[in-house]
């Protein structure tokens, strides 16, 4: 789904794929320093310890995640700067790209490369042969880490949205609120392979992230409406 | 390099493509980049001009070589539109440039994982004479090191070996070499990685059916190339030529030195280009003086320039002889030349220069420029994700990290072209940034990552 989106509303505007480039690019950075802390974290400790292992891993994480959502922030920055002296430097005065696009776009770059990372190795073993859960794991991992990486690429382009709305309004809650977000779905993921814990509440979080993102957006209820019946 | 590319055809340039290889013996020639700053101030002014003016002149050539002469005057006067003018339409020829370049990666990547040949070691080339299966590390280090001193020096030979050819006019030697080399490519590497890719699937083919499929295409590569052809099948060409080429260099350079070389010649693609006495530097400014398009070098062109009588749009872009699709039209004009020499293979795109003014009105000369990329940029690009995906053991996430640096590196270097507006060395930001990524992904993320997947958390 998420490469449809991209087929469908992205690939259309050289601009928009810059934007999503250099998003991808972002969140690789963020990811890097992250898994420096962390390297440098287990490097630094017994490795044998089992629960200190763990507890890095999970402190890992959080600090990956709250790294992303900084960098998150930096590139929001950048972006502002950058459609400024486009607006700036065109003709008509009117920017070539809005900043919810912009937001969408940025959302996207950091979805995809993240779910990207998830999945990638997964899938080229995938295609070796072999059986799902010999070892007394979970038969479901493949169907599982796809729904997961799909519900996560989703998620981060509503917070891309909502993380640039707020940005641009200074609603610091609703910048809040996102990270909460992400800090809770990264935390579900803790309870896998218990699938119940983790699934479900992203799935949920992805509609009310869904829908929030849609209401600022300009959507409506009506609109909604009107564009599922088709009528014009 | 990437530069800016008037229309400084001269006259007696053919209107149309035309493309030159390079030999493939000679050592990579490092990107160059040249600024025909002049002449495109000119260019874009009559762009301009036509752009705003009620009436639009077809003259665009016409008033491209003649505004070269009056170019200092206007130019002061239209700085800025023509600033406007770059960064507008920037966006477009960053990705004329990142489809190239993708498909390229692409090509190389997927060969790479998929035919085991090119990932055995079989020898090495006799530009890299030192082994690197010695026990210390630190001979290791030291013979990459020497193997790299002497695949430099052999390149920074060649290269002036080339410029002093290009200062004493010997065009006749040049284009033998260039087609010696094309042919070499197109046919010898054709027939090797036919057949490895064909023993990897367990296809069986006969030799004559072998020799016409590969004796067409080398023929119709050599066409497309050296002489007129469509567009898109002449980057097609240039992509595959450029690809076959990384592939070479993947499979014959030892691990480090690769590694090595890679920086060494991004080190030194930033001196020639822009250092005054850099070979590179030379080359550009000669071909300035003698108002030539860049010679020969091996580039690709993302755009060509055709007149209203000729060919046929292939575009969206490059619209009809109408006004109304002047404005279409107009978003390619900027020229982005980029000349990147390419290790031994580098084409040459250069599109064909607009002679004839055309008096009418209503026909319109429309030139779509793009941006111009030296081959040689897209080898040690394809030679860097390909390394990257052979070696590499976090496999794909040490690629793709490799892959988007390298397109932020190039996005960077097209702005600093538009900010700039001079040849620029395309190689040095995103082979430093594709290796700062891949050595910093190989090590540092893929235990994370891999710690991640075995828990299936998610970050």
């Amino acid at each position: 789904p998420a490469l449809g989106l991209f087929l469908f509303t992205i690939a259309r505007d050289p601009l928009r794929i810059i934007i999503l480039i250099a998003g991808a690019f972002f969140w690789l950075v963020s990811l890097l320093l992250s898994s420096l802390i962390w390297f440098i974290a287990v490097k630094a400790s017994d490795s044998q310890d089992e629960p200190l292992q763990k507890g890095l891993l999970i402190f890992g994480i959080m600090f990956s995640v709250l790294l992303q959502e900084a960098f998150r922030f930096l590139y929001y920055k950048l972006l502002r700067k950058a459609i400024e002296g486009l607006v700036a430097l065109s003709e008509d005065s009117c920017s070539p790209i809005s900043i919810q696009q912009t937001a969408y776009v940025a959302g996207m770059g950091f979805g995809l490369m993240s779910g990207a990372f998830s999945m990638i190795n997964l899938l080229a073993d995938a295609l070796g042969p072999g059986t799902v859960g010999i070892h007394g794991d979970s038969q479901l991992y493949f169907l599982t880490s796809a729904f997961m990486t799909m519900v996560l690429i989703f998620l981060h382009t509503f917070w891309g949205i909502l993380f640039f709305h707020g940005c641009e309004h200074r609603r610091w809650w609703e910048i809040t609120a996102v990270i909460i977000m992400h800090l809770a779905v990264s935390g579900s993921t803790f309870c896998n392979p218990l699938y119940m814990g983790s699934l479900v509440p992203s799935y949920l979080l992805m509609a009310t992230a869904a829908t929030w993102a849609y209401l600022l957006s300009g959507g409506s209820a009506q609109n909604l409406r009107r564009f599922l019946l088709c009528k014009s | 390099m990437i530069t800016f590319m008037n229309n400084s055809d001269s006259e007696e340039e053919p209107c149309n493509e035309r493309t030159s290889l390079m030999s493939a013996e000679s050592p990579p020639v490092p990107s160059y980049q040249d600024g025909l700053q002049t002449a495109e101030a000119g260019e874009a002014q009559a762009h301009r001009k036509r752009r705003t003016g009620s009436s639009r002149s077809p003259n665009n050539i016409a008033d491209g070589d003649m505004s070269d002469s009056g170019v200092p005057v206007r130019e002061s006067a239209l700085e800025n539109e023509e600033e406007e003018l770059t960064l507008k339409y920037g966006a477009k020829h960053v990705i004329m440039l990142f489809v190239p370049v993708t498909l390229c990666m692409i090509v190389v990547v997927a060969t790479i994982k998929s035919v085991r040949f090119y990932t055995e070691k079989n020898g090495q080339l006799i530009y890299t004479p030192f082994s690197e299966d010695t026990p210390s590390v630190g001979q290791r280090l030291l013979n990459s090191v020497l193997n790299t001193i002497i695949m430099i020096s052999v390149i920074v030979v060649m290269t002036v070996f080339l410029v002093v050819l290009y200062k004493y006019r010997c065009y006749k030697f040049i284009h033998g070499w260039l087609i010696l080399s094309s042919l070499m490519l197109l046919f010898l590497f054709t027939y090797i990685y036919l057949g490895e890719v064909l023993k990897t699937y367990n296809v069986a083919m006969d030799y004559p059916t072998l020799f016409l499929v590969i004796w067409n295409f080398g023929a119709v590569g050599m066409i497309c190339i050296h002489w007129k052809g469509p567009l898109q099948l002449q980057q097609a060409y240039l992509i595959m030529i450029s690809a076959l080429m990384a592939l070479v260099f993947i499979k014959y350079l030892p691990e480090w030195s690769a590694w090595v070389i890679l920086g060494a010649i991004s080190i030194y693609d930033l001196m020639a280009v822009l250092c005054p006495k850099g070979p590179l530097r030379m080359l550009v400014e000669t071909a300035q003086e003698r108002n030539e398009p860049i010679f020969p070098a091996l580039i690709y062109s993302s755009a060509m320039m055709w007149t209203v009588g000729m060919a046929k749009p292939d575009t969206a872009a490059r619209g009809g002889a109408s006004q109304q699709t002047w404005d279409a039209a107009e978003d390619g004009r900027e020229n982005h030349r980029s000349p990147l020499h390419a290790d031994s293979q580098m084409s040459e795109t250069r599109s064909p220069g607009p002679t004839r003014p055309i008096t009418s009105f209503e026909e319109l000369e429309e030139e779509e420029r793009g941006v111009k990329l030296g081959l040689g940029d897209f080898i040690f690009y394809s030679v860097l994700v390909g390394k990257a995906a052979a070696t590499a053991s976090g496999d794909w996430n040490t690629t793709l990290a490799c892959f988007v640096a390298i397109l932020i590196g190039l996005c960077l270097t097209l702005l600093l072209l538009a900010v700039f507006k001079k040849a620029l060395p395309a190689l040095p930001i995103s082979i430093t940034f594709g290796l700062v990524f891949y050595f910093s992904t190989d090590n540092l993320v893929r235990p994370f990552m891999d710690t991640l997947a075995s828990h299936q958390l998610y970050i």
